[in-house]
């Protein structure tokens, strides 16, 4: 079975999301995912990335760790700051809801997070930061291409 | 990012070029509002077929110039946005206020 794993750590800027994601469709190249579950994976870490470039720090620019592991056809990513943390995680993964209205943001991270991925987790501590944990299994779409 | 202009009668066609994302997005905005405030088009076309990636935050951007142009009665549509950015317009609903349009 194909195992591989990475750990990346960079500055909370924006123009380190397109960083991440070519880091993170790299990465994941290696374990065959079709161009469509590399566009989710991709579009899940821009959001994760984009959480902590808006609303982590304040004041500074802290710093963002992505961490990713391959087990065979699962695919495990981990963004975290250590950044002023989610009050109320509830209120923050409702679709739409956006502490930064004023900002013209749509609020969608989490839900987008929540569709193209498997499984979401958020763990967050105020004053403390924010851990996104997200995972994915490759192969489904053939699976049901195939019928299985 | 970069964004193209070329005009017909009463219609505005815009050209993506590129990634919409937090970093592209000041850009983006200023550069849209810049073109939309000409007042002799009420149509807008934006053509995404060069729009290589775009998340959540270009649905933001987009959001805003709608209600930007709406007070003038202008109409942006949407033109061939790649797999993975529809996906994104149709779990946000943004066709009922920008149709899609081929």
């Amino acid at each position: 079975m194909y195992n591989n794993e990475m750990l990346l750590k960079f500055k909370a800027t924006s123009e380190n999301e397109s960083f991440a994601r070519i880091c993170i469709s790299a990465f994941v190249a290696s374990a065959n995912p079709t161009m469509d579950e590399i566009g989710d994976i991709k579009t899940a870490v821009s959001e994760a990335v984009t959480n902590c470039v808006v609303h982590a720090y304040d004041n500074e620019v802290g710093d963002i760790e992505m961490y990713a592991c391959i087990n065979g056809d699962n695919i495990y990513i981990s963004i975290t700051d250590k950044g002023i943390g989610i009050e109320d995680i509830n209120k923050a993964k409702e679709p739409f809801y956006t502490s930064k209205p004023s900002k013209e943001r749509s609020g969608m991270g989490f839900t987008v997070m929540e569709s193209f991925m498997d499984e979401v987790k958020i763990s967050s501590q105020k004053g403390k930061g924010t851990k996104v944990e997200m995972y994915k299994s490759l192969g489904k779409d053939q699976n049901i291409a195939c019928g299985v | 990012m970069q964004i193209s202009s070329s005009a017909i009668d009463n219609t505005l066609y815009i050209k993506m070029y590129g990634e919409l994302d937090e970093y592209t997005a000041g850009y983006t905005r200023d550069k849209l509002d810049e073109l939309f405030t000409v007042n002799k088009y009420c149509k807008i076309v934006i053509d995404m077929s060069n729009l290589t990636f775009m998340d959540s935050t270009g649905i933001g951007v987009l959001i805003g110039r709608y209600k930007r142009v709406k007070e003038y009665n202008k109409q942006i549509y949407i033109q061939n946005p790649n797999n993975q950015i529809e996906k994104i317009f149709k779990m946000s609903g943004i066709y009922e206020i920008m149709p899609k349009i081929s």
